[in-house]
């Protein structure tokens, strides 16, 4: 991503070649592989709206309402509407995520910082507490859901498990080029700004409001396509996919991948996937502890290294380095991210 | 049925005030938005049970476990205020707010696995300070007398926060500090003790609501995360940093709470939201403006 070199037929051509790899890689990985990837990378979807959501001067700590509400359309889809096909389901649950972000996109974006991001957590707990209690939904227990057809065609018995994951793999790099090709746009370059400085938007001529906005639905869309596919690849949907504890593991993952590199956040995503699967024999009971910990020490330690969240941007730059005394510090030129 | 909602509205209303005006104080000094505030109200809760349980092991007279109850706020404030403030927050101020929203986050979720290894998964149920207080008859209804208690402790919580803060030296220091810090270090105010200080009262006021609810719910894991849910909702409302918007939002929040649970069970925190976007869509700095909430 870094220099001057960027085209979005490069870009392409590089999602397209991991794309490739990753698929070929899979037709030799064991199953149990595979599910971990499937779950890593439609995670890392979600994660990817909050980045780009941070990106674009937001920060959410409620993903996992867009995430449960993708994996509810996918589930509900066959009763509701005898939709059984899994490529449909996925657009219906990605559009229906963005849908509702679109709704409540004017009164969020309204407010910054900790007022956008508690009101995000409150959202997401709110639907999480409509759904427990409703019994259409499920309840608490949630939905069970088959995998169905993909874009009419009947998935061949024993091959679902390595089909989910091309899919998985192939959108996944199909979303992540769409992110990095409207990153280099207009109005990707504005979100940035308005990260930066929202008031200097103003005056240029910009919305903010607008932009953040924006950036609120694409986020919404992206946790919407994470959802629809692990709800698929799992064959159930819960509420916990809209409780806090899932919108903290992507908030999580977002602040260990950093918002400059796509990349990054897919590998964030498998690295988390992977400790998951060995935190299950080893501290099953202390997975929140683990994760706060590590996020404390990431941001005490490594603000740069693992997450480079709050290098580039403008007020916080000259703080940065200097965390203990409050004398001046030196001004670090921004750094170009594009 | 109005009068009902009306005896539950309060009764809710003055626990939420008490842990609200924590969270608004340690925003007021610090500019902070703790999310960990959820978790300390659930340590005081639990801390809470263990002492009355202790208390009652001990065969003291049932009034001591009213004591029990405020100690367990006073210590569960005294350990986790200076450890958090000192350790951590510290390091932090000056920075982005949402760093610092992230670094509580990291906290509330260390705290709840905390919680759950000191005092397990199972709920914990206090009741000798209910039976303390008794039920009295008005007109149709009984009311129980702990509820009152309640409400008095809210007064009392509300007015000696609101008289220290105004009618004291102490509080025009930290009234100083809350306008400009540089220039009340600058005049010799002590700016790290009064940020201490504040962020231990916060403290001490989310694990007392903690304490004082702890006889009325089944203590378990997830209190915490719906207890800073509601009483965001509370200073949003009413306006961050301001006292009588905490005041005012805790009575809103208890009121649509209330009457949701008596007429529409299924939207009681949908209907704390509703409230909630419905204030902000008329005044986006909540009723009090103490703060300028908008950025853009």
């Amino acid at each position: 991503m870094a220099g001057g070199g960027f085209t979005a037929g490069r870009a392409l051509a590089a999602a397209a070649g991991l794309a490739l790899a990753l698929s070929l890689a899979g037709l030799a990985a064991p199953q149990w592989l595979l599910f971990l990837l499937t779950m890593a990378f439609s995670h890392g979807l979600a994660v990817l709206g909050v980045v780009l959501l941070t990106r674009g001067g937001g920060a959410t700590f409620g993903q996992g309402m867009f995430f449960a509400i993708g994996a509810y359309a996918a589930a509900l889809l066959p009763q509701a509407a005898g939709i059984q096909d899994m490529a449909l389901r996925i657009v219906a649950g990605t559009l229906a995520a963005g849908l509702v972000a679109a709704v409540f996109a004017p009164l969020l974006a309204r407010y910054r910082g900790i007022f956008f991001a508690m009101l995000t957590l409150a959202l997401s707990m709110v639907l999480f507490g409509l759904i427990s209690k409703s019994n259409a939904l499920g309840g608490s227990d949630g939905i069970s859901l088959a995998r169905g057809t993909l874009a009419g065609f009947a998935i061949p018995a024993g091959r679902s498990e390595y089909m989910l994951f091309l899919l998985t793999v192939v959108t996944s790099a199909a979303a992540g080029w769409a992110v990095v090709v409207y990153w280099h746009s207009a109005a990707g370059l504005v979100a940035q700004a308005v990260r930066a400085n929202a008031l200097r938007v103003e005056y240029l001529g910009a919305s903010a409001r607008a932009s953040l906005g924006i950036s609120f639905v694409l986020s919404a869309l992206l946790g919407g396509l994470g959802g629809t596919l692990t709800a698929l690849a799992l064959g159930h949907v819960e509420p916990n996919m809209t409780n806090w504890t899932t919108s903290g593991e992507f908030v999580f993952v977002a602040v260990l991948a950093g918002y400059r590199s796509v990349v990054a956040v897919f590998v964030a995503s498998v690295l988390l996937e992977v400790v998951r699967s060995f935190s299950n024999l080893y501290f099953p009971n202390t997975w929140q502890l683990a994760l706060g910990a590590f996020l404390l020490l990431v941001i005490l330690f490594r603000p740069d290294g693992l997450g480079s969240l709050w290098l580039a941007r403008g007020r916080g730059a000259a703080a940065a380095p200097a965390p203990a005394a409050g004398g001046a510090a030196p001004a670090k030129p921004t750094e170009a991210a594009g | 049925m109005a009068f009902t909602i009306l005896v539950d509205a309060i009764t809710y209303a003055s626990w939420l005030f008490v842990v609200s005006l924590g969270l608004t104080l340690v925003f007021g000094v610090l500019k902070i938005l703790n999310i960990a505030h959820g978790s300390v109200y659930a340590l005081g809760a639990y801390a809470a049970a263990s002492c009355v349980a202790v208390v009652a092991s001990w065969k003291l007279a049932p009034a001591f476990s009213l004591v029990a109850m405020l100690l367990a706020a006073a210590g569960v404030a005294a350990v986790v205020g200076p450890l958090l403030e000192r350790t951590l927050l510290a390091r932090f101020y000056g920075r982005d707010e949402v760093l610092l929203l992230l670094v509580t986050y990291a906290l509330f979720l260390m705290l709840e696995d905390l919680t759950k290894l000191a005092w397990g998964v199972h709920p914990y149920f206090v009741s000798e300070p209910l039976q303390l207080f008794g039920n009295f008859a008005l007109g149709p209804m009984r009311l129980a007398g702990y509820d009152l208690m309640l409400v008095a402790l809210a007064a009392v919580c509300g007015v000696l926060t609101w008289a220290v803060l105004n009618r004291t030296t102490v509080g025009k220091i930290v009234l100083a500090v809350i306008h400009n810090p540089e220039m009340s270090a600058s005049m010799g105010v002590n700016v790290q003790r009064v940020y201490t200080g504040a962020f231990t009262a916060g403290m001490f006021l989310a694990a007392l609501g903690g304490a004082f609810t702890a006889p009325l719910v089944s203590v378990q894991p997830g209190l915490s995360v719906s207890v800073i849910v509601v009483s965001f909702a509370v200073v949003i409302i009413g306006g961050l940093g301001s006292i009588p918007g905490a005041a005012i939002g805790a009575l809103v929040v208890g009121l649509a709470r209330a009457a949701s649970v008596h007429l529409m069970p299924e939207i009681e925190l949908f209907s704390i939201y509703l409230v909630m976007a419905a204030v902000l869509m008329f005044r986006p700095e909540g009723l009090f403006q103490a703060v300028k909430a908008r950025l853009i």
